[in-house]
């Protein structure tokens, strides 16, 4: 899975790092930065609940790429 | 050409909204027959006005995204729930605004609520918190929760966050009780018109004096270069004094009347604080102290059935979407290991709550405290029905929570 954002779209909300802190984390202007494009294969759980947790529909999983 | 008519908002002789709580952590006991008719139910407001009831988690997941349902609080549709929430609506800034205009606001604000920030602050709240909770212990019962411990934390946390003098409490915390009890248009318009006067003062003191907090580097990098007119600053201002201490209030205040009522939860909470992140986050779904979200439809559209027109109003309402069985299994029962994810407790959407991570920071500190240090035989003072909720127009909460031991 690659993991794409639209930065412009974020809302600094952080509900992305509470549910993978290990993927994502804020940048100083509270906007998401993303640690890793391609997460591993266990982190897919969390990365899901980031996703469904955005409240900007910021994040979205792109599958084909691996 | 459609096959069947979609429902309407015309008619009249629907359910008046919103509706009084009769216990103060349920949802109002209409809501139970208005999620009969579906995902989308109708109403009728204070001023005849019908609007539109979102009772289904996913239909308001979907609704709190789209973008043609708007936060405009200048629109003249806009709908208005009381007069005193009429008075409030006047002074919008970023949460009565939609893209781009939102934006701006709001990412000026963001780089000082971030989880990595909230974080840094838990040292100093753990030193608030324990300060209170001595306090609280060391009173003769019984003791209002309200007064020792649920309004002073998060008081005193954006006092030091925004750069507020906390010696002002007494103050803003009155005018701000007045904005969100059951009230009349002219006292909340009086106390905002108070609020503001305060935090304009307060910034020329900021120019003059320099200072420490959100508020001085509002004024060093948006107000002085110009970015930020200075009535836009008060109002951002003013939300995220009033916000900032009344709603978590709200929820350490019926969190704690939850657990008591639910002696096997606050046991299991007793025995292993280590439950308390997933049991906040039951908290937040099950007690839904911002039961309300208005918006006002800008374009016309058809969804689950019901053909929403422009200039419709519409509610969201968190206490409703957050008992949703489809969501939720058993939705009645509240459980501190459910842990849910995706409770609307804070919002959704480009509005979800911006202080949520300092709320998440202090109702955790807060919780382990209070199930941790009070004593077994903690027992509300009163009996439940006799402690008086909120008015139906604002957050949700009560008056006072007297406890004893």
């Amino acid at each position: 899975m690659r993991i794409i954002t639209e930065t412009e779209r974020c809302v600094g909300a952080g509900q992305c790092v509470l549910a993978a802190p290990g993927v994502f984390d804020q940048h100083d202007d509270g906007t998401v930065l993303v640690r890793t494009r391609l997460p591993p294969e266990d982190e897919r759980e969390r990365v899901v609940e980031a996703v469904q947790r955005c409240p900007s529909l910021t994040i979205t999983i792109d599958e084909e790429e691996d | 050409m459609l096959d069947q008519e979609e429902t309407t908002l015309t008619g009249s002789g629907f359910p008046a909204f919103p509706m009084q709580r009769g216990c103060p952590f349920g949802p109002p006991d209409g809501y139970a027959r208005l999620r009969e008719e579906g995902p989308l139910a109708r109403v009728s407001l204070f001023d005849g006005r019908p609007a539109w009831l979102v009772t289904s988690h996913e239909l308001a997941r979907e609704l709190f995204t789209d973008e043609r349902l708007s936060s405009d609080w200048t629109d003249p549709a806009f709908p208005v729930t009381s007069p005193a929430r009429g008075a409030l609506q006047k002074h919008n800034v970023m949460v009565g605004m939609d893209r781009p205009e939102h934006s701006v606001y709001r990412r000026m604000v963001i780089p000082h609520f971030t989880v990595k920030r909230m974080n840094r602050m838990r040292p100093r709240l753990q030193e608030i918190v324990d300060q209170r909770m001595d306090a609280l212990l060391a009173a003769d019962p019984p003791v209002d929760v309200v007064e020792a411990i649920a309004v002073p934390v998060p008081s005193i946390a954006i006092c030091e966050l925004l750069g507020v003098p906390y010696q002002d409490h007494d103050f803003f915390e009155t005018e701000t009780r007045k904005l969100v009890i059951r009230t009349s248009g002219e006292i909340a318009a009086a106390a905002l018109a108070e609020l503001r006067r305060y935090l304009d003062e307060l910034i020329t003191r900021t120019q003059a004096e320099g200072g420490e907090g959100l508020i001085a580097e509002l004024v060093a990098r948006q107000l002085e270069p110009g970015l930020i007119d200075r009535e836009t600053l008060v109002k951002l201002c003013s939300i995220m004094l009033t916000a900032g201490h009344e709603t978590t209030a709200n929820v350490i205040t019926l969190g704690l009347l939850a657990l008591l009522e639910h002696p096997d939860q606050f046991a299991a909470l007793r025995a292993d604080p280590d439950l308390v992140p997933d049991a906040v986050e039951e908290i937040l779904r099950y007690v839904s102290v911002a039961d309300i979200m208005g918006r006002v439809a800008a374009a016309d559209f058809v969804v689950r059935g019901r053909r929403i027109r422009a200039g419709d109003a519409l509610f969201l309402t968190n206490s409703a979407i957050n008992r949703d069985p489809e969501a939720f299994p058993e939705p009645d029962r509240f459980d501190i290991r459910r842990g849910p994810r995706l409770h609307s407790g804070f919002g959704y959407g480009v509005h979800q709550c911006i202080g949520q991570n300092l709320a998440r920071a202090e109702l955790d500190i807060v919780f382990r405290a209070l199930v941790t240090r009070l004593p077994e035989t903690v027992r509300p003072a009163v009996p439940v029905s006799e402690i008086t909720p909120k008015g139906p127009a604002g957050p949700q909460g009560v008056l006072g929570l007297p406890i004893t031991w």
